[in-house]
């Protein structure tokens, strides 16, 4: 299909959030890409790596800080291009009925009071809705307010459909419905909608409805991998080669360092870029990995991070920043997909509270570098105390400021489990313990 | 025909709509009548010093006047609310400046400009009664715009980021983007902030309606002025009569203004699901069903409404949305250079005039400035006193709480300006000072904001803490140390804020009086604000008006701040 004319193209499209110290922090490498007519393209990544903002940039909403966006060749000053989005929250105006609602966007186009109505109860009536015209979205399930959202995306006549995890907020029936009815009406071409571009971090989902897949990597983000699906719609969650498409994903994901060749796939696009370099303590808490040292040990020491998933009716995308704790702590390895308890993690998963904390604080300050400078900057005190605010400042420097105050929050966290540090929340101190 | 829905759903008559109807047009043209009187009265000649008559039939009218001078300042009050929060909330530079500024301007007493702002007033309208009126109107705008100014400003930031990009990609004009997403997602606040200031409001209008400045003496028909000159002529029933139809004034807001307008506003909550208990209004219920006001809307406002948005979209669409204004950033530069030189100017006159104090007027000030403070803190410790007990009674006995409330409402809608007259006569009578006067004043002003704040704390204690404090036998002192005092302790200061600003503003009119022909005065930075003006000592004005502000705005911000950041940190009650 390259013979077709990209509708989008970006060109070296980079973003960075100017911290209030006048540093920079880069949320996007420079990243080419082209969106080409007639294709669901999936950008996949976990949470917080960048891809809103990707959608954000593509679809006009944000202007990029390095290259540029360009819609059937011309760039994009000045004059909208004719897209729409479906929110993850719905992003309704929950003071205007459903079909008020589904009316604004005709209303800022500046449509007359009859055209309007009669198109809103025309999209109504496409995705489901009618009868529910002057109701206002308080009154609606969650599945019912994506229709509302998708219907006034719809309304316009988007070129391109922008979704932003349009299922995430919908309990896992309604969001199969409701992707069902959203394939039904592109397959059947019964919107004029020429390409839709999906953000999302559910594997399955991406594999389930996109033409292409973009797996985009962590901060600075770049694209890791993009490669097509080539499996036939209705696609099913039992075909074989819809389970190699996941894992394959699972594996980029889980490590990203390696390079993972897609068994017999065709690549679609640029090929991957820089990986990271510092290491960021992942968003888990203490118990949380005990839990799951525990967990894996009770299961024989071993198993596949997708059954596992599963079996604790988890999203992987809660899972792996626990599975990645453990990996960092030494208390277990990852391999293609699979997570094997070490020696240090059965001891820890046997071990009394006592023992826990004793092998916690080992790790800790053996493999995570922002544990051990605080254990030794605390020393260097004759008081061994600390504010909090030095080392955020600290991490200020390679992390956005929300990434560093989580960054920290994590660290006091398993600090105080490790006894490595007492912590004042009211003071915002950091006292340390001795041994 | 499909089409057809929406007008159907609407279209069933209920019987008693022609009595609303009548009742709503007979409303229209008595606003009608009142607007083309007033303007008459406004262009008349000044007529200082005229007589109030004291004949209970004359209280309508008063009531009327009254009562317009509340709807133009808050008129005012609305639209310079909307603009300043908008300024704020969308442009940072201007952010920057404007929020600190609102802090500074919450907290300078208005009152202390009331003398200043009128001799101004009646000077550039001379020989015209709309000097005074727009003095007046002036005033209650300053006491009851900064909250309302505050309160769209913090929910223009606190929209969600999803909402305000729905408005971008779909395109929303600047003119839909206010009137469906920022009007709407402020108008809660709007509604409760503009109770408040309205309530606040009373209280300035009956200090400014009558006072005497030197040998002048500016009266303005009305309820304030009633009240007082009632008050000098101790004039009982008369009194009774101007409290009678104060009370009745506030309680018909209530009814016909307030009520309806928040079960309005309920549309405008950002809920995910519909709320069971949500706030009703049988007007409202009224007006919804009126055919009358029905017909307006589809066949007048309607079609105009729609005429209008339409053509700001097409004129939006075909501008484009970033047409590039050569003026634009230089006329806003322009604007912010004058703005600071006028600031410099204004502050090195200011200077210079401080500097020409002498020092007895300096010692005076402090002083003052002291008995203030510890009258001020007497009346918040004896509001303390009594709240705190009573309003844990009844917040924790849901039946007790569904009877006082209502009580209490109307007797803190009474402005405690209104009431300082009679406290006066009350006090000469029985022989009481002008210090102890003062501290009653500041507590009848103050007291309701603790009484409902601790009531509404006691409320919002967890019903599972007080079983398990039953359950553990915790009882007495134990039972307020662990339960109660930490679970009403944000609401507290929340409410001493509020009283503390309240008090400080109260005791300009608290400690200085003009009263049956005498001067009541005592030691006070009130009563120094007051004398100065009287006597026309501008420096002392200043001095004392600065000194005020500057007193009101550090404990604000080395103790309330402090306090109230430990209550949300800490004491917290939440789910």
């Amino acid at each position: 299909m390259s013979h077709l004319e990209p509708i989008i193209e970006a060109r070296g499209v980079a973003h960075s959030y100017a911290q209030p110290g006048g540093r920079c922090t880069d949320i996007l490498a420079p990243i080419d890409l082209a969106i080409e007519p007639d294709k669901i393209v999936a950008l996949l990544g976990s949470s917080g790596c960048g891809k809103s903002t990707l959608l954000r940039i593509l679809s006009g909403l944000v202007a990029p800080s390095a290259g540029q966006v360009l819609w059937h060749g011309q760039p994009l000053d000045g004059h909208p291009p004719n897209v729409a989005i479906v929110f993850q929250s719905f992003a309704l105006f929950p003071w205007l009925t459903v079909i008020e609602n589904v009316e604004a966007p005709l209303r800022a186009r500046g449509v007359g009071a009859f055209e309007r109505h009669k198109r809103a109860l025309r999209i109504l009536d496409t995705v489901g809705l009618d009868g529910f015209e002057t109701a206002y979205p308080k009154e609606l399930s969650g599945g019912m307010k994506q229709r509302v959202g998708f219907a006034r995306g719809l309304v316009v006549e988007p070129e391109v459909l922008f979704m932003d995890e349009p299922f995430s907020a919908l309990d896992v029936l309604t969001a199969e419905t409701l992707r069902g009815e959203l394939m039904e009406l592109w397959t059947t071409h019964r919107i004029p909608t020429r390409a839709i571009f999906l953000v999302t971090h559910n594997i399955e989902e991406a594999i389930e409805l996109a033409d292409r897949i973009l797996v985009l990597a962590h901060r600075p983000a770049s694209i890791r991998d993009d490669f097509s699906v080539d499996l036939p719609h209705p696609r099913n969650h039992t075909m074989p080669r819809f389970h190699e498409l996941v894992d394959h994903v699972y594996k980029i994901l889980t490590q990203p360092e390696e390079t993972h060749v897609l068994p017999s796939a065709r690549p679609a696009g640029a090929p991957a870029t820089a990986a990271e370099k510092h290491v960021a303590i992942p968003h888990a808490r203490s118990g949380g990995i005990a839990g799951l040292v525990e967990i894996i040990t009770d299961r024989g020491g071993g198993d596949d991070l997708y059954h596992l998933a599963e079996d604790l009716m988890m999203d992987v995308e809660d899972l792996l920043p626990i599975v990645e704790a453990a990996r960092l702590l030494g208390f277990a390895e990852v391999n293609e997909g699979d997570v094997r308890i070490t020696a240090t993690g059965r001891s820890f998963a046997e071990g009394d509270i006592e023992q826990r904390k004793k092998l916690f604080r080992q790790a800790a300050l053996e493999r995570i570098p922002l544990l051990r400078q605080i254990y030794h900057s605390l020393r260097a005190k004759s008081d061994h105390a600390l504010p909090a605010e030095f080392f955020r400042d600290v991490l200020d420097e390679r992390f956005s400021a929300e990434d560093a105050a989580r960054q920290l929050e994590t660290a006091i966290e398993w600090g105080r489990y490790a006894e490595i540090f007492d912590y004042d929340s009211a003071s915002e101190r950091l006292q340390g313990i001795e041994s | 025909m499909r089409v057809l829905t929406l007008e159907r759903a609407g279209a069933a008559r209920r019987p008693g709509t022609l009595l609303t109807d009548a009742v709503i047009f007979a409303g229209g043209l008595a606003t009608l009548y009142a607007v083309l009187g007033i303007g008459r009265n406004w262009l008349s000649p000044a007529r200082p010093g005229a007589e109030i008559t004291l004949a209970p039939a004359a209280l309508p009218l008063y009531a009327f006047y009254s009562l317009w001078r509340m709807a133009l300042a808050y008129v005012a009050s609305l639209l310079f609310a909307l603009a300043y929060g908008w300024v704020a909330a969308r442009n940072r530079a201007a952010e920057r400046l404007l929020i600190p500024l609102l802090d500074i301007l919450q907290s300078i007493p208005v009152l202390s400009f009331l003398p200043g702002v009128m001799v101004a007033m009646v000077s550039l309208f001379p020989g015209r009664e709309i000097g005074l009126e727009l003095g007046s109107i002036l005033l209650i705008f300053t006491g009851q715009v900064w909250n309302m100014a505050f309160s769209f400003y913090a929910s223009l930031k606190g929209l969600p980021r999803e909402l305000t990009e729905a408005a971008t990609t779909y395109r929303f004009g600047a003119w839909q983007r206010f009137y469906q997403l920022d009007l709407p997602a402020g108008a809660i606040g709007l509604v409760w902030n503009s109770m408040m200031s309205v309530a606040g409001g009373w209280f300035f209008l009956m200090a400014c309606e009558m006072f005497q400045l030197g040998n002048h003496d500016f009266r303005l028909p009305g309820l304030g002025s009633y009240l007082q000159t009632a008050a000098n002529a101790g004039n009982l029933p008369a009194i009774f009569w101007g409290l009678g139809a104060m009370i009745a004034v506030i309680l018909l807001l209530d009814q016909l203004v307030w009520r309806p307008l928040i079960a309005w506003a309920e549309k405008f909550k950002f809920e995910q699901v519909e709320s069971t208990q949500a706030p009703r209004s049988a007007v409202l219920a009224v007006l919804r069903k009126s055919a009358a006001l029905r017909w307006l809307r589809r066949r007048a406002f309607g079609p105009a409404w729609e005429e209008l948005t339409l053509r700001f979209a097409r004129h939006q669409q075909a501008d484009g949305p970033k047409e590039a204004n050569v003026w634009r950033p230089l006329v806003a530069r322009g604007a912010g250079v004058a703005a600071v030189a006028l600031v410099l100017y204004g502050t090195m006159r200011a200077g210079h005039i401080l500097m020409g104090l002498t020092s007895s007027e300096l010692s005076m000030l402090a002083h003052g400035a002291g008995a203030t403070f510890l009258r001020v803190q007497a009346a918040l410790i004896i509001g303390l006193l009594w709240t705190v007990p009573v309003g844990v009674t009844v917040g924790l006995r849901p039946r007790l709480a569904a009877l006082v409330q209502p009580i209490a409402q109307v007797a803190a809608s009474v402005p405690a300006t209104a009431l300082f007259p009679v406290l006066l006569l009350v006090l000469i009578r029985l022989g009481g000072g002008m210090g102890l006067a003062a501290i009653l004043l500041m507590l009848l002003g103050t007291q309701w904001y603790l009484l409902f704040n601790v009531i509404a704390g006691a409320q919002a204690i967890p019903t599972d803490l007080l079983e398990a404090a039953r359950l553990f036998r915790i009882t007495g002192w134990e039972r307020w140390r662990l339960l109660i005092l930490p679970g009403i302790f944000p609401y507290l200061v929340t409410g001493l804020v509020t009283a503390a600003g309240g008090a400080w503003n109260a005791s300009i009119v608290a400690e200085y009086s003009r009263f049956q022909g005498h001067v009541l005065a005592t030691t006070g930075l009130g009563a120094i604000i007051s004398q100065a003006t009287e006597s026309g000592n501008f420096s002392l004005l200043l001095a004392s008006t600065v000194a005020m502000a500057v007193i009101v705005v550090t404990v604000n911000r080395l103790l309330w701040k402090r306090l109230y950041a430990l209550a949300q940190n800490r004491f917290r009650l939440e789910a």
